[in-house]
């Protein structure tokens, strides 16, 4: 049987690129240059990437038995593309003070987005797991890499040991799954399930129960997120950026293929499951962000709380609240985008990462300040901002759904947000600034990269129907 | 209005958010371009305001100037019409517009004086001015909502940074009471759009499933109340109304004044557009509800204003009273009653800009509201004077002045739906002839204070945005017509289920 290779282009350049980082960062100390030129290399890579991947929007065309290249794939491709770019465009600072050992840095970041994207494209268990442990692995090394901070091996550990657990419960759960249906297709799957549907086997219901158990420490839906917090604290910043990002969205990819796939006849099994934990994730998140006084910690819980908001349009699932469900997630990466690609600028300059180091922040770099504020209120769903038509459009697809008290709820939680928004934006506002008072000037990559993802932020608050359409069309895959 | 003028009303949207953008590219030196952008701009919304105003034709079709850009179809849980860029007036809202302009152009020649990062200050007053406009104009709920939320949202700024008297704690209270009774507001707009089933926020349609019952009457008398009580916070009704006293102490002056002049009547605005146009059946059902929410308002911000001394949580108690009229004239669902409550969205507005335009004047000098410390006031500040006693005669409805033809209305209405709560109104009435007259006698006249004697006339700008708003009160009290003639028409054309 021969495959269409072609079909994977994109990953193939990823890949190639990641071991060209690694390459070239052996001979980098003979030629004593920085870090810059493994940036700039896994930047060419992460952009190729991202051109391939455009290019081959609308192609729709089955890789094996084992993976799937369709709109959807293509969708979270473009996403994990791109988030791949701007990742590596806001760390490059960072890194140099940083990171002790950039080329891993580098070439973790492109191979976990290989991960990300087969997670997506996955049409068979087995795929889906190793695509999974792809992104995981390199994360869990990737978190561990601060050379400064004695946090960062601490999270590392603490991420690998409890992500193992969880990786052990997903493949039991997998396999259980295997037992039940006879196979790890998901189309045999979904077709042996429909046999089952109403009356599903004890195997079966343990399978998916810890299925969806794995995937919620994955996504960090509470009560399986208390590696989160740690490792978003522990790990350096810009990985912090991509844990939030890719790592969760790919996670929503594999989910959203597998329930509306070979788990979707079972979808009143599944459901309540779902429910309670969107319930208790978006209660527990955001009320416990209430209590955090370090950015990084009160970030991790803001996108807890806001992963209670998504598993939402899964209990409420259909192409409508899918669609809905891909637009808030690119809305949501690209304002999380934006707010660490601010924080880092922060950090690098100041070396420091409380909220009450914030103060006066509107003072000694305005731009900043409007930058951070405009993402916090965005992330809160505030209006003219990304986060207010996303969400706007999530909640009123999980209330057509019939879940209009789940949404209600989430509304709630969402109010609850913007309090503790509220409160570094208070600090960079109301105060005068506490140490030196002097001006500062970011640097212009800092410059050029904030101002892009602001108006990218803008635009998406105010003309998202292009890109709700490219989402339309992406869940329409699934749905078929 | 002819269908073009469609285009008058989105520019009223567009300069102020245009001008925010703008300034956001000043240099914040440029004290003079700020003063010029801002100063170009605010004229521009006041003549296209008056014009918007004058052009409405109140016999004709119920919205005019429509204007409707597709802005997401057909995808998603969106239908044909899904969200729409549409705009249309119609009598109601053609005098919150005009509102809009006056206040908005006396707010700003006021805040010319602003030493802290003026143009910082400016953005975000002309985002709240946008944010209303909006909420006036816009004809689909998703717009509407957001552009309503685009008005709440720069307040905690502009009182956190440029406030006086505590106010982190006032900026706080504000923001959350206000964004989170948006909660309900979301709930009820998410409920009314999936029980009417239309795939579609067109206001238009919106409306027509509310009285035609394609969303069901249970529906409606559920998520009534939510909307009401969402929107309602923002009107300051009570027992929703504690963020306004504090918010409006701790505001300097043009924020006060947009915002006890123009925000706080969005939040009755919605109640009307979300509530009696879209859920009529909802609103029948609770009419009685709100009449005593309204009338207790009245009573209670009345009696409260009685106890105050700061001149500033006077006004502040004043306006949750005079809100309190709005909701007793809209719980009447008759013509003459729910005329009267948007007139007195009008008046009040007007008054309420000028009372706060005049404690800023003089505070900005003394750093002084306690109304006991003044005395014979008139001798220092005789011009000031004058203007605080016309703000001031209108407030306690006197014949001539705007407050008058408001209140005539309600009362009116009151007493043919439900005569005892007429009486309360007309007791309300008095209450606030009693602490408005005893502060006259107590701050204006009696024995000069000489601790007062530094004090100076408000300034000629101060002068020239008082003027504007005095002639308005004026203007409507003795020649109303314009007025009335728009509102009523409205009233008996667009809202389903009024009596005459």
């Amino acid at each position: 049987m021969t495959h269409n290779y072609g079909l994977l282009a994109p990953e193939f350049i990823l890949f190639g690129f990641a071991m060209l980082v690694v390459a070239v960062d052996t001979f980098r100390s003979q030629f004593k240059v920085g870090s810059a030129v493994l940036a700039a290399t896994a930047g060419v890579g992460a952009l190729a990437a991202l051109g391939a991947s455009v290019a081959m929007a609308g192609v729709h065309e089955e890789f094996g038995e084992i993976l799937v290249v369709d709109e959807f794939t293509t969708f979270f491709r473009i996403l994990f593309a791109a988030t791949v770019v701007v990742v590596i465009a806001m760390s490059h600072e960072f890194v140099g003070k940083h990171i002790r050992h950039p080329g891993e840095f580098y070439s973790l970041l492109l191979l976990s987005t290989i991960g990300a994207t087969f997670m997506a494209a996955a049409r068979e268990l087995l795929t889906a797991y190793i695509a999974i442990e792809v992104l995981s692995f390199s994360l869990y090394v990737a978190v561990s890499l601060a050379k400064t901070d004695p946090r960062s091996g601490e999270a590392g550990l603490k991420y690998v040991l409890l992500g193992g657990v969880a990786s052990a419960m997903l493949l039991y759960g997998l396999s259980l799954l295997y037992g039940s249906g006879g196979s790890t297709s998901y189309e045999v799957l979904r077709e042996a399930f429909a046999e089952q549907a109403g009356e599903a086997s004890a195997l079966t219901l343990v399978g998916l129960a810890m299925v969806i158990g794995g995937l919620a420490f994955k996504a960090s839906a509470v009560p399986f997120h208390m590696w989160t917090p740690d490792a978003y604290e522990g790990a350096p910043l810009p990985i912090t950026a991509y844990l939030s990002a890719t790592s969760k969205a790919a996670t929503f990819a594999l989910l959203l293929r597998l329930l509306s796939g070979p788990l979707e006849p079972l979808i009143e099994d599944w459901r309540w499951m779902l429910a309670t934990l969107s319930v208790a994730t978006m209660v527990v998140g955001n009320l416990v962000a209430l209590q955090q006084h370090n950015i990084k910690r009160l970030l991790a819980y803001s996108s807890i709380g806001q992963v209670g908001f998504m598993l939402m349009a899964l209990v409420a699932l259909s192409d409508q609240s899918t669609s809905a469900l891909l637009l808030h997630l690119s809305g949501y990466l690209i304002t999380n985008l934006a707010v660490f690609t601010a924080v880092i600028a922060f950090y690098n300059r100041t070396g420091r990462e409380e909220i009450e180091d914030f103060r006066g922040l509107a003072e000694t770099q305005p731009y900043l300040a409007v930058v951070i504020t405009a993402g916090l209120f965005s992330l809160s769903g505030m209006p003219l901002l990304a986060g207010f038509a996303t969400k706007f459009l999530l909640f009123q697809a999980a209330a057509s759904g019939g879940y209009l008290w789940l949404s209600g709820l989430a509304v709630v939680m969402s109010t609850i947000s913007l309090y503790y928004y509220l409160q570094v934006v208070k600090q960079m506002y109301f105060f005068e600034p506490s140490g030196d008072a002097s001006r500062w000037r970011l640097t212009p990559s800092g410059y050029v990269l904030t101002a892009v993802l602001l108006v990218v932020m803008v635009i998406v608050g105010l003309y998202f129907g292009p890109l709700y359409e490219v989402a339309d069309t992406a869940a329409g895959a699934l749905f078929a | 209005m002819t269908a073009s003028d469609g285009y008058v009303l989105l520019a009223l949207v567009l300069i102020p958010i245009g001008t925010s953008v703008l300034l956001m590219f000043t240099p914040s030196k440029e004290r003079g371009a700020v003063i010029g952008i801002t100063g170009l701009s605010s004229l521009a919304m006041f003549v296209l305001s008056v014009y918007a105003f004058a052009m409405y034709d109140f016999e004709g079709e119920q919205f005019q100037g429509m204007l409707t850009i597709p802005w997401v179809s057909n995808v998603g849980l969106l239908g044909e019409k899904g969200i729409q860029l549409k705009l249309g007036l119609d009598g109601m809202a053609a005098t919150l517009v005009l509102l809009t302009g006056i206040i908005t152009m006396a707010g700003t020649w006021v805040s010319w004086k602003l030493t802290h990062r003026m143009k910082d200050y400016f953005i975000l007053l002309y985002l709240v001015a946008g944010g209303v406009y909006g909420t006036w104009v816009m004809l689909d709920v998703f717009f509407f909502f957001l552009l309503y939320e685009t008005a709440v949202l720069p307040m905690y700024l502009l009182i956190g940074v440029w406030g006086s008297t505590r106010k982190e704690y006032g900026a706080t209270k504000l923001m959350m009471m206000l964004v989170g009774a948006s909660i309900l507001i979301f709930v009820g707009i998410f409920g009314a759009f999936s029980a009417a089933g239309l795939g579609t926020f067109d206001m238009e349609e919106l409306f027509r499933a509310g009285e035609t019952g394609l969303i069901p009457r249970n529906t409606q008398i559920l998520l009534f109340p939510m909307v009401a009580v969402g929107c309602g916070t923002l009107a300051g009704m009570w027992p929703f109304h504690s963020w306004s006293p504090d918010g409006h102490a701790s505001a300097p002056t043009s924020v006060s004044m947009l915002h006890a002049g123009v925000l706080m009547k969005s939040g009755a605005w919605g109640v009307i557009r979300l509530g009696f146009q879209m859920l009529p059946q909802g609103a029948e059902y609770w009419a009685p509800a709100l009449m005593v929410i309204g009338i207790t308002a009245a009573l209670y911000g009345a009696i409260s204003a009685l106890r105050q001394t700061d001149l500033k949580l006077m006004t502040g108690f004043s306006s949750v009273s005079h809100m309190g009229y709005v909701f007793v004239g809209l719980g009447t669902l008759n013509v003459i009653g729910m005329s009267g409550a948007v007139l007195q969205m009008f008046a009040h507005g007007v008054m309420t800009a000028l009372f706060f335009l005049l404690i800023g004047g003089m505070y900005d000098q003394s750093h002084n509201r306690e109304i006991p410390n003044f005395s014979g006031m008139a001798k220092q500040m005789p011009i000031w004077t004058i203007f605080f006693v016309i703000a001031g005669l209108a407030s306690l409805g006197l014949p001539g002045m705007s407050g008058f033809i408001a209140e005539v209305h309600i009362f009116i209405g009151v007493f043919r739906a439900y005569p005892v709560v007429g009486g309360l109104a007309v007791l309300t009435a008095a209450i606030t002839a009693t602490y408005l007259l005893r502060m006259f006698s107590q701050a204006f006249f009696g024995e000069f204070n000489p601790r007062w004697s530094h004090l100076r006339e408000i300034n000629y700008r101060e002068r020239a945005g008082a003027t504007v708003l005095a002639i308005t009160i004026l203007t409507m009290g003795i020649w109303p017509a314009p007025w009335i003639d728009r509102v009523a028409n409205a009233v008996a054309q667009t809202i389903p289920g009024v009596s005459m």
